[in-house]
């Protein structure tokens, strides 16, 4: 099995490398990098190229490591205690299967996504060692040990709000998403605007990067934004020229709302128009 | 295979370890590349560094090892900047050797001598140039402080620094490593102290189990989720001497802020007076009394300090004596006061512990704290939550 991105994902050489080494050996990769840089669709896309099923689990602040694995449901079967069922004899009909058991068990040998890792507690990655390590856990309300027949691939996200634990880092390849140059925005644009015309890319594209490439702002545009901000560019059917003015006062890119996320960001770029348009006369 | 890639990767400060080497050496086994020198890079880069801030490091590391080229981690000598010179031996030097190197001279002839220094130590050692920069073409890039970067400016005389140079390897081994953010939590993570408060949304299931065995009906009872109870005021030194450690604050800062729910936090200068401020922008306009805050923050309040306390006695232990305005009450009755309102309280010191003999002030303030003062590492700040959990009066 080797990966070498799909028609819908552009991926880097050194991205193919990680995920080739992370599949073969079947050890979890864990990805970093800005938002917006395709983290989570590579789990999407290492599935589709695969064409394995994806075992997605979202981590939030509040997410145990535990309920990756099962959790026991004691009310139902208190409930069913009192209606007499017979099902409360076995308390396996009792044991709710988490996304971990679900990756280990699954007929097909499934992608796990094990997305923004960083927003759970701070021991998280630690609870999860030796279930990721050895693919292996155990089941004390029906002693029985689940053990993953063949080991499942494995992707985690970080958007780096905490550090991760080294023993948890020791067990992960690591790849680092950057922010793709001219070349390779290029080419996901391609993948994702087959008819689009070369000069509107161009000059979006020029924006774009000059829009990054303003100080002080909160979040840059990433490629998801740029994406989003040209599939409504062609929606509006935009004219070209609107692009192209080089009037400084028009400092704000039309339909900006997909480029830049909030306020400050917004106002920072009215200011720099309004002292663009001062400058001018 | 590759041992010297790895020492190599050490001693840049990347810690790659047995395990992922053994790991590069089963993807190579099982062919996960072809073969190629991009490949390999690729993927030894994915094998051993977990950082991003590392990458940069690596690269350098790699191109020195497999194209035999020798670089200097980032810059070569004659480049330093004197900007940076500077800082680092503001940053690293303790006082009494600020004082030996500028018996040397005026500033610039020192920043001439220490530069020579550099260049023959380049000579002499080869790969010596490692303790020069950090990662990065940018001395304070990511990856920052190097810790045989620290010295520098102790070879202004003498010839000590050639030995501490060498003696460093084990550094990283040492319990008194600077502290990371995520390190600072763990630490912080003692003064954890769960308690059940608010309203009752998570189910009991013990009780609930209990209750229904008993009364024989599904009898559900519920409780308030377990969480971080504690209560904590930090008062944070900023300005001037403190300037040095502002990263590290910030860090503890940043770590304190995300572990506990109960956070007051003021800042001050020097020594705690009538006033404290929680904007430094506006410290001025803006202040808070400081009887406000011992009115209203019980006596469950834990109370921090984060300070380097090196200043001049009579800041303590006169009135008139802060630096900055005049204060009608010596800082020592403050602290008195700050200290008897809150039996829990914890004093800590980022200059190292070594350095504090050196300095009356500190001696001052840490008797006043009833010895109650800690250094900002690993292991005084798990000292300090000790302190902190003990049972008070």
């Amino acid at each position: 099995m080797r990966f070498d991105g799909t028609k819908d994902y552009v991926a880097t050489d050194d991205l193919k490398v990680a995920v080739n080494a992370a599949v073969t050996l079947r050890r979890p990769l864990l990805v970093k990098g800005e938002p917006g840089t395709g983290k989570t669709v590579l789990a999407y896309e290492i599935a589709k190229a695969m064409g394995t099923p994806l075992i997605e689990w979202n981590v939030k602040s509040t997410t145990k490591a535990h309920q990756g694995l099962y959790e026991y449901d004691a009310v139902a079967r208190l409930r069913d205690g009192q209606l007499g069922d017979e099902r409360v004899h076995d308390i396996s009909n009792y044991i709710r299967k988490g996304k971990l058991w679900e990756a280990f068990t699954s007929p097909d040998l499934p992608v796990l996504l094990i997305d923004e890792i960083d927003k759970a507690d701070i021991e998280f990655p630690n609870d999860l060692l030796q279930e990721l390590d050895r693919m292996e856990f155990h089941v004390y309300e029906t002693k029985e040990t689940i053990k993953a027949a063949e080991r499942p691939i494995v992707i985690i996200t970080s958007n780096n709000e905490k550090e991760l634990p080294d023993a948890f880092l020791r067990r992960c390849f690591f790849h680092y998403i950057k922010f793709p140059d001219r070349e390779t925005m290029q080419e996901i644009i391609n993948v994702h605007f087959p008819d689009i015309q070369g000069i509107l890319v161009k000059k979006a594209m020029d924006i774009f990067y000059d829009v990054r490439d303003v100080p002080g702002l909160k979040k840059k545009p990433s490629t998801s934004e740029l994406l989003d901000w040209l599939k409504l560019l062609l929606a509006e059917d935009m004219p070209l020229d609107v692009l192209q003015s080089k009037d400084p006062s028009k400092a704000i890119p039309p339909l900006h709302g997909a480029l830049l996320k909030n306020e400050q960001d917004v106002m920072l770029f009215e200011r720099l128009a309004f002292m663009a348009k001062r400058e001018a006369r | 295979m590759f041992f010297n890639f790895m020492d190599e990767l050490r001693a840049a400060g990347i810690t790659a370890s047995l395990k992922e080497h053994l790991v590069l050496l089963e993807a190579l086994d099982k062919e996960v590349i072809q073969r190629s020198p991009e490949e390999f890079y690729f993927l030894s880069r994915a094998t051993f560094v977990k950082d991003e801030g590392l990458l940069d490091r690596f690269d350098q590391v790699f191109s020195k090892v497999f194209k035999g080229i020798e670089t200097s981690y980032g810059m070569q000598e004659e480049e330093i900047p004197l900007d940076w010179l500077k800082a680092v031996a503001e940053k690293y030097l303790t006082e009494e050797e600020m004082a030996e190197v500028k018996k040397l001279g005026s500033w610039d002839e020192i920043m001439e001598t220490l530069k020579e220094r550099l260049a023959e130590q380049e000579k002499r050692h080869e790969g010596g140039s490692k303790w020069i920069g950090t990662g990065g073409t940018s001395p304070y890039g990511n990856s920052g402080y190097n810790p045989e970067g620290v010295r520098i400016g102790g070879e202004g005389g003498q010839k000590k620094a050639v030995k501490v140079w060498d003696k460093r390897e084990f550094q990283n081994l040492d319990h008194t490593k600077q502290l990371g953010t995520r390190n600072i939590k763990v630490a912080l993570r003692r003064l954890r102290r769960f308690a059940r408060e608010g309203s009752a949304d998570e189910l009991d299931i013990d009780s609930t189990i209990n209750g229904t065995a008993k009364k024989g009906w599904l009898d559900i009872h519920m409780r308030p989720e377990r969480h971080n109870a504690v209560k904590l005021l930090l008062f944070l030194d900023v300005g001037g001497s403190m300037d040095p450690f502002v990263k590290i604050c910030e860090e503890l800062f940043s770590a304190a802020n995300s572990e506990f729910k109960n956070l007051e936090f003021f800042y001050f200068h020097n020594c705690v007076y009538e006033g404290v401020w929680k904007d430094n922008r506006r410290r001025f306009s803006e202040r808070t009394n400081t009887w406000d805050i011992l009115h209203k923050y019980g006596h469950d309040y834990k109370l921090i300090f984060v300070g380097d306390a090196s200043m001049s006695p009579y800041e303590i232990t006169h009135p008139g004596g802060s630096v900055e305005h005049f204060n009608e009450e010596a800082g020592v009755t403050w602290l008195h006061r700050m200290t008897n309102t809150y039996p829990a309280t914890a004093w800590l010191n980022p200059v190292p512990e070594k350095q504090w003999g050196y300095s009356q002030s500190v001696k001052i303030v840490k008797e006043l704290m009833n010895d109650r003062m800690y250094p900002l590492t690993l292991e005084g700040l798990g000292d300090a939550m000790k302190e902190l959990t003990r049972k008070h009066g």
